[in-house]
């Protein structure tokens, strides 16, 4: 069935079309103003200004691989991370330590640890996952490069990006 | 042989597009950031300071893309037509006297008896490039565009020029420089509260040039294809119109041509309705080259005022519908132009000077 609309009864001020426009213009130029002024809050101009310091503490950036009190790579290469990495974006090939080590009760080491930033979604889940506390979410936001090489962290950048992590973490003690 | 005339005509061409193109350039800009602006934007603001430089891109990536032909298109009339589109604009502003005098020079490129004609005449030339752009492209959005396009500058043509009349009743001379003359003299049209306001004469033959100004500025809207009378290029409607097939500098022409016709419209405008070169307490060249400088900022400023006109009016209203369009001109514009003659005319027989 067909609906009719009614169409509304303009009276002659709306009918000059005239007035009409003008009000419209008034808008518009007030909307200039207020931009010319700064009085609208707008874009953030990005490189220049950034968010950096407003970021929420659960922000989620790129994963990061982080150095005890000792200066030893937190990471006991057990791959739980590798495994539950959802777009598999991280690859690790554990090491062993030699018998005599200082650490030879901790018995296994990276010896390489990639993690592809094409691939990876920043879900967390590796800091989730992870017994030993070795690998955090960090804020940085802004991953870059020119080629799909450059795109991959290897273990120095993580741990570049990482830094220490300072005090005892036993990450089950609070658990207990 | 008058080599001075030659010479000092030469320079003021020379002179004329050197400025007239660089204005066309930065209204691309001011367009872009007004737009912004209005819109709650920021605009193009990384080139340079403030983006001033973004024009120099803009023309650079102009020049530096393929100048493809499609092979579809009749190749004679597709390169004919941006030179068409662009030419006729530029050419309008020969007879507009942009300033008054340096160094005993009038500061005007021809000073013709038939001024006004003038402008009209080669001002609608500017239709075939459009027309000749769409038909030539062999497509059919290009070719809708075109067929809008001639029927609307056919018919706003008519209100342009009836709307003119009024101002050369009173008057009664064609030539542009006497139009700025007599406004110097007697106010401007549209404000006869410039000169002596006491006179009743004056405020009765503003009510006719008031009409005048509005229905000219409107037809110059649609003359130049802005918005609100942008059906030739209707992006939803019509792809991009009938500029369509075209790319790089031939698309360039096209674009800056609509842009140079803004600035004759306006040109135009301020000549006519505005007093031209004039600003009441500012003397005139002959006092000295500094005031014949002053004259001419003086008529890019109010030229510069209509230009900031035509942006923010294409940033707030829709486009109209086509029947609309052909409405407004024939039925409404076309009226009150006429019945507007016949007011001045009989403000002008009943109060003669």
């Amino acid at each position: 069935m067909a609906i009719t609309v009614s169409r509304p009864k303009l009276n002659w001020r709306e009918r000059a079309y005239l007035p009409a426009i003008l009000s419209g213009m008034a808008i518009t130029i007030k909307h200039f103003r207020n931009m010319l002024f700064g009085r609208t809050k707008v874009t953030m101009q990005y490189p220049e200004e950034k968010w950096d310091n407003q970021m929420p503490e659960h922000y989620r950036g790129a994963p990061a691989l982080v150095r005890d009190d000792t200066g030893r790579v937190r990471c006991v290469a057990c791959q739980l991370c590798e495994f539950i990495c959802p777009p598999r974006a991280i690859k690790i090939i554990p090491g062993e330590f030699a018998a005599g080590d200082r650490f030879a009760k901790v018995e296994k080491f990276p010896q390489e640890f990639d993690i592809d930033m094409i691939r990876c979604i920043y879900c967390g889940l590796c800091e989730e996952v992870c017994p030993e506390q070795a690998i955090y979410l960090r804020k940085d936001y802004a991953i870059t490069g020119f080629t799909r090489a450059d795109m991959v962290h290897n273990k120095e950048k993580l741990l570049e990006i990482g830094g220490v992590m300072h005090g005892v973490v036993l990450k089950w003690n609070e658990k207990k | 042989m008058d080599y001075f005339y030659l010479t000092t005509s030469l320079v003021k061409i020379v002179a004329l597009l050197a400025v007239v193109l660089g204005i066309m350039n930065y209204t691309v800009y001011a367009e872009r950031r007004i737009s912004a602006l209005i819109q709650d934007r920021l605009g193009p603001n990384r080139v340079g300071p403030f983006g001033l430089f973004q024009p120099i891109a803009d023309a650079a990536k102009f020049l530096l893309k393929e100048d493809f032909t499609p092979g579809h298109v009749n190749k004679f009339y597709y390169w004919l037509a941006p030179c068409l589109a662009m030419i006729p604009a530029i050419t309008t502003l020969a007879v507009v006297p942009f300033g008054s005098s340096l160094f005993g020079v009038p500061m005007v490129i021809a000073d013709i008896n038939v001024g006004v004609l003038f402008v009209f005449a080669i001002a609608s030339l500017g239709v075939y490039g459009i027309v000749i752009a769409g038909w030539s492209s062999n497509s059919k959005y290009p070719f809708l565009g075109g067929v809008r396009s001639s029927s609307q500058m056919i018919s706003y043509e008519l209100s342009l020029g009836l709307a003119v009349i009024p101002v050369f009743l009173l008057i009664g001379q064609l030539r542009l420089t006497e139009v700025v003359s007599y406004q110097i003299e007697h106010g401007w049209m549209i404000a006869p509260f410039v000169g002596d306001w006491t006179n009743l004469r004056k405020w009765l033959l503003a009510i006719p040039m008031l009409i005048s100004f509005v229905v000219f500025t409107i037809a110059i809207f649609a003359e130049t294809n802005r918005l609100p009378f942008d059906l030739p290029e209707a992006e939803t409607e019509l792809v991009g119109g009938y500029h369509t097939e075209y790319g790089s500098m031939k698309f360039g022409l096209f674009f800056l041509g609509e842009y140079v016709a803004m600035i004759t419209g306006s040109a135009i405008i301020v000549t006519l309705f505005l007093g031209g070169w004039h600003f009441p307490g500012i003397p005139d060249g002959s006092q000295g080259w500094s005031w014949g400088l002053v004259n001419i900022f003086v008529f890019f400023s109010k030229v510069a005022v209509l230009l900031f006109v035509f942006i923010w009016v294409r940033w707030t209203l829709p486009r109209f519908r086509y029947d609309q369009l052909m409405r407004l001109g024939w039925v409404f514009f076309f009226e009150i132009a006429l019945v507007n003659i016949f007011i001045a005319a009989i403000i002008l027989a009943y109060f003669p000077a």
